[in-house]
């Protein structure tokens, strides 16, 4: 599947659920099957700053496609990483770097995308970009 | 008694509706709503006298001159200070804790000299005297705290000494909602000379405050924790160590004469007020003051204490949760934390639910090494609120924590 095709399968599956508590608890679902990062690699390496809970990111290359892995003390936050390595992990660099992630959008999931003082998402995404481009150049 | 139903009225913002659900806002510890009477006075500034202030000679400036400088003598009345001399405006908490650290460690610190500060501060009253003492060369100490929450007044006696130059702490914890006995800080310090600065930043809009008979040397705070508006704070201070201090920030306004050789400084305040200040916030502020002081500041802690205390009772019958705070004397904040559950978590769901709460380490990272903790879920409570806002946040919580587990 491409990146586009697994962010319409989520926004499809999202749009089934008819209000808040559907849709965390789809999200708290999701969670608990997050691609868990190795607890060796919860470390000040692999934590990402900007967030209001921990989260950790991982990425392994096997020379074509980047995994990531990843985990975080809330679980609504596990819940979005989930959704969004759902998204990008197992893609080309190339592919996560030219990604449009309009899912993020119109999931309706703002507050997450647009608190300033736990701007998760967007670091997320950031250091998932980074270890896009560190794999590019390779 | 608080007629807490004309009261809400006088807070239009309360009738939000937010994710489809009424708004309860448990989150006063951050900001308080502005009551109609501050928005209003907002209004007529801009429509009726909006100008620069203590400069021209035309007739708006005169009015807001006046509005400006009456409310400062309000502020002054408030408090009970000794003279409008020693009531500046700031910007708030910060920018009140910020000028001290510079212009009383510019005059009085050295080398060796050391401040005192508590294990409950926020960064706003740890940060700007961390910095001035790594300039001076001067060392910070911290009064530690009791797992309850309290200050260790035994330790305070073994930190202080000659060298100590000042204390800051808060006068209410923003994160524990501890009432510190600020009284017997200041006694203890002033058996030694030594200034107190108290942060009533979560005080002013819960406790009666006597700068005179608490004989603290210097007291900051934010006009929107006091149901003013933002960007606007008070720095009380004994004149006789505001005549003294070097100005913090300079410019227009602030000076006597200027030359290319040399400068001298105006008079208290406006020693300490550069620039064009938040004339209308400076304006407002003291409507939201008077607001409270109109219904009567005992009363409103009473009926706070009140709120606080029925909260920790309902919320305690929750399995799994924990207060983070159990002292004796508390006002405004609940801290809590729930078994296995992350505090962001909890947060997200009761807003979706209408409800507003703080959660994160609230700018207290040391206080939140001190419990061993990343953070906690804070609810925090003003005049507005009431009994059946407590009952809905708690039926909300019960509802976050099932969808959780």
């Amino acid at each position: 599947m491409t990146i586009n095709e697994k962010q319409d399968e989520i926004l499809e599956s999202f749009a089934m659920l008819e209000d808040w508590a559907d849709r965390y608890e789809y999200i708290i679902e999701m969670g608990k099957e997050l691609d868990l990062i190795d607890d060796s690699l919860k470390d000040d390496e692999h934590l990402i700053i900007g967030c209001q809970s921990r989260v950790w990111l991982a990425a392994e290359y096997d020379g074509e496609f980047l995994n990531l892995k990843a985990d975080s003390d809330a679980i609504i936050t596990s819940g979005i990483i989930a959704m969004l390595l759902k998204v990008l992990s197992g893609a080309r660099p190339k592919e996560i770097l030219e990604a449009d992630l309009y899912f993020l959008r119109d999931l309706g999931l703002q507050e997450h995308l647009s608190m300033t003082r736990s701007n998760g998402l967007k670091s997320m995404l950031e250091k998932i970009k980074d270890y896009a481009r560190f794999y590019l150049e390779k | 008694m608080i007629d807490i139903e004309n009261i809400r009225k006088d807070f239009k913002i309360l009738e939000q509706i937010v994710h489809n659900k009424p708004l309860v806002y448990f989150d006063n510890a951050a900001t308080t709503h502005k009551p109609t009477g501050v928005v209003d006075k907002t209004v007529e500034f801009y429509e009726k006298y909006n100008s620069n202030i203590h400069r021209a000679a035309h007739y708006l400036s005169n009015i807001a001159t006046q509005e400006y400088e009456k409310s400062r003598a309000y502020i002054k009345e408030f408090l009970n200070a000794a003279s409008t001399d020693e009531i500046l405006f700031t910007s708030g908490t910060t920018a009140g804790l910020n000028l001290l650290a510079f212009s009383f460690t510019e005059r009085y610190i050295k080398s060796g000299d050391n401040v005192i500060i508590s294990e409950m501060e926020h960064h706003a009253n740890i940060v700007p005297w961390q910095l001035a003492c790594e300039r001076k060369g001067a060392n910070l100490r911290v009064i530690p705290i009791t797992d309850s929450g309290e200050l260790i007044i035994e330790e305070l006696l073994k930190l202080i000494d000659g060298r100590t130059k000042i204390i800051s702490i808060a006068y209410i914890s923003n994160v524990l909602g501890t009432i510190n006995d600020v009284r017997k800080v200041i006694e203890i310090a002033h058996k030694m000379d030594i200034p107190v600065v108290l942060d009533a930043a979560q005080a002013v809009a819960h406790l009666e405050i006597d700068v005179q008979e608490l004989d603290c040397d210097f007291l900051v705070f934010s006009g929107h924790k006091i149901y003013g508006p933002t960007g606007i704070g008070i720095l009380y201070g004994k004149a006789k160590y505001l005549n003294e201090m070097p100005p913090y920030q300079s410019g227009g306004e602030m000076i006597k004469q200027v030359s290319f050789e040399k400068t001298t400084f105006n008079e208290l305040p406006y020693k300490f007020e550069p620039g064009t200040p938040n004339i209308c916030g400076a304006i407002a502020l003291s409507e939201g003051m008077k607001y409270i002081k109109n219904i009567g500041i005992p009363a409103i802690a009473a009926y706070e204490n009140e709120l606080l205390r029925y909260a920790e009772e309902k919320i305690l019958e929750i399995d799994g949760v924990h207060i983070i705070g159990t002292a004796p004397e508390k006002a405004g904040a609940l801290s809590f934390g729930i078994q296995a559950i992350h505090h962001y978590d909890i947060g997200v769901l009761l807003d979706q639910m209408g409800v507003a709460i703080r959660t994160g380490h609230h700018c207290a990272q040391p206080l939140m090494k001190r419990f061993g903790i990343e953070g906690t879920a804070r609810a925090s409570f003003a005049l507005y609120n009431t009994k059946a806002e407590i009952d809905y946040f708690i039926s909300s919580l019960q509802r976050a924590i099932k969808l959780l587990k």
